[in-house]
């Protein structure tokens, strides 16, 4: 496999993991607030029908984007009156949002353009184009020519829409706001124990209105993304699950963004895998995931260098990243040593793992780490727990 | 003290429920799509049930929606929420499949009970690892199979690519099943009521009627239904009482994926007499909107699953009779008696529960109507003195 099929494997990665990312944020927000949403898929969807529609009738995709949003958001305020207001399950609520928003947006795509539930074709304005980066090329033919570093800058980093570079700031944002300002504080405070919150004087129904907005928000970006940059228009189940897959990223990175970043380049990284690849050899796929593998490790350990340079980190903490720069690096280049003769790659070749299972892939990936084999996820403490006022 | 008389928790609130959602239905059928709902729903009952042929479609959704409701239901009792009906019933199909097609069975009868056995098998299979690890490990049973539909529909379409095919056909589908598996359907054993030959209405109607029956017997009737139900109202209580929860939580959702398995004998073995892809078509998901319904009650399931197979059939009807109403509208439909039966449950419930206070209230007051039950009027007078 040569450089740039890496690089095209990783610049679709990030284009996948992109409505993933958005979508994770949207819900760590609320869970970290107490609000289990499964709705999260409900809501993409429809912001992906809302925007598609509206960027294509009035030819602007901002204003596409914009009605988008406020669809999402509108049912995120319906799902808090359900589970702030009126203390029903929130499981349940989330379950009827996304049957309302898979009917809904197959009975009114029906209804304004005649097309079998689906909008017309978007182009031009009506779409998010891709933002290439001062110095970049975008067309494939300068890329080949360029030096290994002009390559990753023009074909991984650059020919994105603004979508991509906001979700990729939204990450930092989020941080910020959890952990370092007041308000973040507190909607951590109010998922792990509202009645405190309570006490000290503070709104928990509004506290968790907030949280639910911004879920809104950031689901309305993602359905946005999905209709009008990543494809041109919207189909019928367009979001295809990517909600729930967000949901497990979510739960994989244990609540937290950074980690919600690096969970849904994994999932889309599996995705784009899986489109490149119908069927594909073991050996590929175990080539593919370790140099993931090196990759994540490398990056993780940098950054906890930096942080325990800084005095802010654990020694400790260098040892996961480590092992799994280790593991990686001992595959891709013991591999081939212990096998000279390359019987074994032979036969690992045989085993050809079939485009299902690596669709699959994600979700085994959420119930093993569920099932806390690999580190044990542990949600907010008053998630999904209606809070009733003493009185 | 019960806040209200039983008729109204049992029947008042549904049924208020059920209206507001078809109220809001018939506001977006009114305001959306610019036709008239009344019209609309004429049209749906009557393409329910103005004919045989609608009766047959009508009882055959009701059958999958009995067996995905009463699944769904006796987790519930439990207090857990088992969304995987969806993914045990795609599973319990690949069941049907090996029931029907790897044995030359002589009789329908034995057929049958091989599919019985075999698609409550593989559903309660299906629902094993998330019960496992519910109960051991403390994941939450509803993400977990809320993964396993997702697992099962890429297992389904991978068994139907790489075991169950067509020889020489691009079909995702297996051979159809040999004529000894096909079960007798209502035009061949209810033909004086009008049914013909081609309806899918079958005798695993009787079976989805018996499992019914059945699951009254045991949440009601047996030992494991108390502890069930024990378990479900208060899980420390039930402890104290000597229940284990691992056990509980294991029996209630293999009975749970067994009963939503057990839809394939309907849609599989009754139906399409052979493995297709899509078979399920939401069944599962309804399933959870008909135990909502239903106060997960065998009876109220039952019902609430005929109302569903109104809305499937007649919603089929619909589409063809008025071209803007597209199908979906049936997923709305779900959606909003999901909304308002599930999740705004209290909206309802809280004013109709100040209503019946206040009637209490005023009737020791009044002092016309005798209460029968003495303690009641104790609490009557008492509420009634505090005040002066």
């Amino acid at each position: 496999m040569d450089f740039m099929t890496i690089l095209q494997l990783s610049d679709s990665s990030l284009r996948l993991a992109t409505p993933l990312l958005l979508a994770c944020l949207a819900g760590l927000f609320s869970e970290r607030a107490g609000i289990f949403d499964i709705g999260l898929e409900g809501k993409m969807l429809a912001a992906a029908f809302f925007s598609a529609a509206f960027a294509f009738t009035t030819q602007n995709v901002w204003i596409g984007l914009s009605v988008g949003i406020i669809a999402s958001v509108t049912l995120s305020l319906l799902h808090g009156l359900a589970s702030i207001t009126f203390r029903g399950n929130q499981l349940i609520s989330g379950v009827a949002i996304n049957f309302l928003a898979s009917g809904m947006t197959v009975v009114i795509a029906q209804t304004w353009f005649s097309q079998g539930g689906r909008t017309p074709a978007l182009s031009g304005p009506a779409r998010f184009e891709e933002f290439v980066l001062p110095g970049a090329s975008s067309r494939i033919r300068d890329i080949a020519q360029q030096d290994p570093l002009g390559q990753v800058y023009s074909e991984l980093l650059s020919g994105h829409s603004i979508l991509v570079y906001i979700a990729l700031l939204i990450v930092p944002l989020t941080w910020w706001i959890l952990y370092r300002t007041r308000f973040g504080l507190r909607l951590r405070a109010v998922g792990e124990n509202p009645a405190a919150v309570d006490t000290a004087g503070i709104s928990v129904v509004w506290l968790r209105f907030a949280a639910v907005m911004i879920c809104g928000v950031l689901c309305g970006l993602a359905g946005a993304y999905l209709a009008t940059g990543l494809s041109a228009g919207f189909v019928r189940e367009m979001s295809a699950g990517r909600g729930f897959i967000a949901l497990a990223a979510l739960i994989f990175a244990k609540w937290r963004p950074w980690e919600a970043l690096g969970a849904c380049l994994l999932f889309g990284f599996l995705d784009a895998v899986g489109n490149r690849f119908q069927n594909i050899e073991l050996l590929t796929f175990l080539n593919l995931v370790f140099l993931f593998v090196v990759l994540v490790g490398a990056i993780m350990l940098v950054l906890r260098a930096i942080a325990i340079a800084r005095g802010k980190g654990k020694t400790r903490a260098l040892t996961g990243p480590a092992i799994a720069l280790g593991v990686g690096l001992l595959f891709s280049i013991g591999l081939p040593m212990l096998d000279p003769d390359g019987g074994l790659s032979a036969t690992l070749n045989n085993i050809v793992l079939p485009v299902q299972f690596m669709q699959a892939l994600p979700y085994i990936l959420t119930v093993v780490i569920l099932a806390g084999f690999v580190g044990r996820a542990i949600p907010p403490r008053a998630g999904g727990e209606p809070y009733v006022k003493e009185r | 003290m019960d806040k209200m008389p039983k008729w109204a928790d049992v029947l008042l609130i549904p049924l208020i429920s059920i209206l507001l959602a078809l109220f809001a239905s018939g506001l977006v059928v009114y305001f959306i799509i610019g036709e008239n709902p009344f019209r609309a729903m004429a049209i749906m009952v009557n393409g329910a049930f103005g004919s045989a042929y609608g009766w047959g479609y009508t009882l055959f959704y009701t059958t999958n929606f009995i067996f995905t409701g009463l699944g769904v239901a006796v987790a519930f009792h439990a207090r857990l929420f088992n969304i995987g009906g969806e993914g045990q019933a795609y599973v319990a199909g690949i069941g049907a499949a090996v029931a029907c097609l790897l044995i030359p069975w002589p009789h329908w009868t034995l057929a049958l009970l091989a599919t019985v056995i075999l698609t409550g098998a593989f559903g309660a299979a299906w629902a094993a690892i998330p019960a496992y690890l519910q109960a051991k490990r403390g994941s939450h049973i509803v993400i977990t199979t809320i993964m396993f539909n997702f697992i099962a529909a890429s297992l389904m379409i991978y068994v139907l690519n790489n075991v169950f095919t067509i020889p020489g056909s691009a079909e995702t589908a297996s051979v159809r099943f040999p004529e000894s598996t096909h079960l007798p359907n209502a035009g061949e054993f209810a033909a004086f009521l009008g049914f013909r030959t081609s309806t899918p209405l079958n005798v695993s109607f009787f079976i989805a009627l018996l499992a019914a029956v059945a699951v009254w017997l045991l949440i009601w009737r047996t030992r494991l239904g108390y502890e069930i139900r024990a378990f479900g109202h208060s899980e420390t209580a039930a402890i104290y009482a000597g229940i284990n929860p691992v056990k509980i939580t294991m029996i209630a959702m293999l009975i749970s994926g067994a009963l939503c398995g057990m839809m394939a004998i309907n849609a599989v073995q009754g139906e399409s007499e052979q493995l297709r892809l899509d078979f399920v078509a939401g069944a599962g998901f309804v399933g959870i909107a008909v135990a909502l319904m239903g106060r997960s009650h065998p009876i109220g399931v039952c019902l609430a699953a005929l109302l569903f197979g109104m809305l499937y059939q007649g919603g089929a009807e619909l589409a063809f009779e008025m071209p803007a109403v597209s199908r979906e509208m049936i997923l709305v439909i779900q959606a909003l008696v999901i909304l308002f039966t599930g999740a705004l449950d209290n909206m309802v419930r809280m004013p109709m529960e100040s209503l019946f206070m206040s009637f209490r209230r005023a009737r020791p007051a009044t002092a016309a109507a005798p209460n029968p039950k003495p303690t009641r009027t104790d609490q009557g007078d008492a509420e009634t003195v505090t005040p002066e």
